[in-house]
């Protein structure tokens, strides 16, 4: 793990936050966000009118079509690795664009690891991993408070052999829709 | 069986019941010696005699014999070859055990008197013809085999100069695969012989890290049954459950101080895991750790006044030490202890404070190795591939593990010389997470 890029990430994702600090939800409420630490925050002529979107361009099946290119919904990652790959980075793209032009939709973002290993580093690696993926997402325009972070480590594999087959596919963030 | 508390409907729906411990026996662990040692020491338990109504209930010269044998110090003499069987000290032919090369002699009796019983037994020198020791104990059937593993102590004691742990508690996490990809998760307590196992928690949602108190009687550990991690302290004897971290992100790792007063724990409620200290009682919490990495399974030194802990902060994990305050505020910085090996993790202290037993990761291979904090000397014990979760018994001469065999989730313990080793498992299912219990054990039944 790069540091200074995550810190780079970090920083800049903050400047995006602080830009939209209220947005408003399909029916008009307005939602503060509580995560933003900045200018923007808190200013008095807060309120904003804005027309409200269902699915944008993925349409309003978009989550439920298993056709729809949002149906990929897991990250893969390489050991003790939490970078995103070019492919991931594709997917994730992907679903900031529906998740910024749906702000009313929220996202889990699980994080797994291996089994190798020690199980509390590994519960640190899945939350490193689902964090990446968070980043990548705020950078890209999706509040803070569309997404939330779990890791459960490698307590959850999807593939229980004991062999890279297995471990490459328990290597995961998955991206859980609400409702979905 | 008692039902303890059944949890909140959550994202998981599900009920979850603590068992106390005085629900019925069962022995689900079987133990297999996988290497013995050479140059263990010749000895010779002779079944213990036993008068009153029908057959002994315990076979209390069989459990002293495999508790020697399980040390890996100790042979035993199979019954079939004792060239005499006598049940007191004055029919022992001590020429008899010398012809056979038989150094040490444990004679017994067993009498059921008024529904007690009373135990007998005699340890010889038979070189020199000296008893060594010999004991009389009154206790209640339910009692015998714990009885037989004190005696197993004080035989090994007299014999190595070292204190004996067969009398202590073993707790790990078993996991069963049921019919649609859910699992089963249960926390179990068992004597250290893996006999007498007792579930005292059961999920469907991840159980791990248990950890004893120092008084032998509660267990902290991380349950994900609220649909992420948080940390509980469970009394082994009543049940009664409290719910201790539950911190946005992860909560896990929990150690309990040697007072038994301040939990050491990690949390990434600050936005990534780092090693905090709280107060039980006053649920005071004091951050102990900065830095970007992981910060994780701290393990305290006897004397309260620094931790270990395992971290990521310089690219891989490898394990550090940070001396704390009494309530954990850090003095100075943290200063790495690993430099061997790509991969070093989960810390466990030996009880005299010199070792560190670790997993130790190189390429696809996690074994454990020991570290001896003196010399900086590094040894790998074991040639598995998937070890983890090393454990120190209470005397410091075994450390139990979690490795995997055959695809099965199995418990090995091994000498700390590396020489003995053994394997404790389940007939279905993993068996994983384990922790032993300190010496000061009140879990008398």
């Amino acid at each position: 793990m790069n540091y200074k890029t995550l810190m780079a990430l970090a920083l800049s994702s903050l400047l995006l936050v602080a830009c939209s600090s209220t947005s408003e939800r399909p029916g008009g409420v307005q939602i503060e966000d509580r995560d933003v630490i900045g200018g923007a925050a808190g200013q008095g002529d807060g309120v904003q009118a804005g027309s409200a979107q269902f699915g944008g361009e993925f349409g309003a099946e978009a989550l439920t079509d298993p056709d729809s290119p949002l149906a990929k919904r897991v990250i893969y990652f390489a050991f003790d690795s939490s970078e995103v790959t070019p492919e991931g980075r594709d997917l994730i793209a992907l679903h900031a664009r529906y998740l910024s032009q749906n702000p009313g939709i929220n996202v889990v973002l699980e994080g797994h690891a291996d089994e190798r290993g020690s199980r509390e580093y590994n519960l640190g690696l899945g939350e490193r991993r689902a964090k990446a993926v968070e980043q990548l997402m705020s950078l890209q325009g999706v509040a803070a408070r569309q997404m939330q972070t779990i890791s459960f480590g490698e307590e959850r594999p999807v593939a229980f052999g004991h062999d890279e087959s297995a471990w490459q596919l328990n290597r995961r963030v998955e991206l859980l829709y609400s409702g979905y | 069986m008692k039902l303890n508390s059944v949890l909140n409907p959550g994202r998981f729906l599900l009920a979850l019941f603590a068992v106390l411990l005085s629900a019925t026996a069962q022995a689900r662990l079987n133990i297999e010696i996988t290497q013995g040692m050479e140059g263990a020491m010749p000895i010779a338990v002779v079944p213990f005699g036993w008068q009153g109504d029908g057959a002994p209930v315990q076979d209390i010269a069989a459990i002293i014999g495999a508790d020697l044998a399980r040390s890996g110090q100790f042979a035993p003499m199979g019954s079939e070859a004792m060239p005499q069987r006598p049940t007191d000290g004055a029919n022992v032919n001590f020429n008899l055990w010398r012809a056979k090369d038989i150094d040490s002699l444990v004679v017994g009796r067993l009498e059921r008197r008024d529904g007690r019983y009373q135990v007998w037994f005699q340890l010889f020198d038979t070189v020199r013809g000296v008893q060594l020791a010999g004991y009389t104990l009154q206790v209640t059937e339910k009692q015998l085999r714990q009885t037989a593993h004190q005696i197993a102590d004080i035989i090994y004691q007299r014999l190595t100069g070292q204190r004996g742990a067969f009398d202590t508690h073993i707790a790990y996490v078993t996991v069963e695969n049921l019919e649609a990809g859910q699992r089963r998760f249960r926390l179990a307590v068992a004597d250290a012989d893996g006999h007498n196992e007792q579930i005292i928690l059961s999920s469907g949602q991840p159980l791990l890290s248990p950890v004893w108190a120092p008084d032998g009687r509660r267990l902290a550990y991380v349950s994900f049954e609220g649909g992420r991690s948080m940390v509980y302290v469970q009394d082994v004897l009543n049940g009664q459950r409290e719910k201790v971290a539950e911190f946005p992100g992860i909560n896990s790792a929990p150690a309990f101080s040697p007072n038994g007063q301040y939990l050491a724990l990690s949390l990434s409620r600050d936005g990534n895991p780092e090693i905090y200290v709280l107060e039980l009682l006053s649920k005071r919490l004091v951050r102990v750790t900065y830095s970007y990495g992981i910060d994780t399974e701290p393990v305290w030194a006897a004397d309260g006044r620094s931790l270990y802990f395992t971290s990521d902060r310089g690219g891989r994990p490898q394990i550090y030490r940070v001396a704390i305050e009494q309530d954990g505020r850090p003095v100075g910085t943290p200063s790495r202890l690993t430099f061997e090996g790509a991969y070093n993790a989960s810390p466990a202290l030996s009880p005299d404070g010199k070792r560190l037993a670790m997993v130790q990761g190189e390429g696809n291979r996690f074994r454990i190795a020991v570290l001896d904090l003196d010399t900086n000397a590094l040894r790998v014990l074991t040639d598995t591939r998937l070890d983890e979760s090393p454990t120190f018994a209470p005397n410091g001469v075994m450390v139990l593990y979690a490795t995997e065999v055959a695809g099965r989730g199995v418990l090995e313990a091994v000498s700390v010389d590396g020489r003995a080793r053994q394997r404790l498992g389940t007939s279905t299912g993993d068996v994983r997470e384990p922790t032993w219990s300190p010496f000061s054990t009140q879990q008398e039944q």
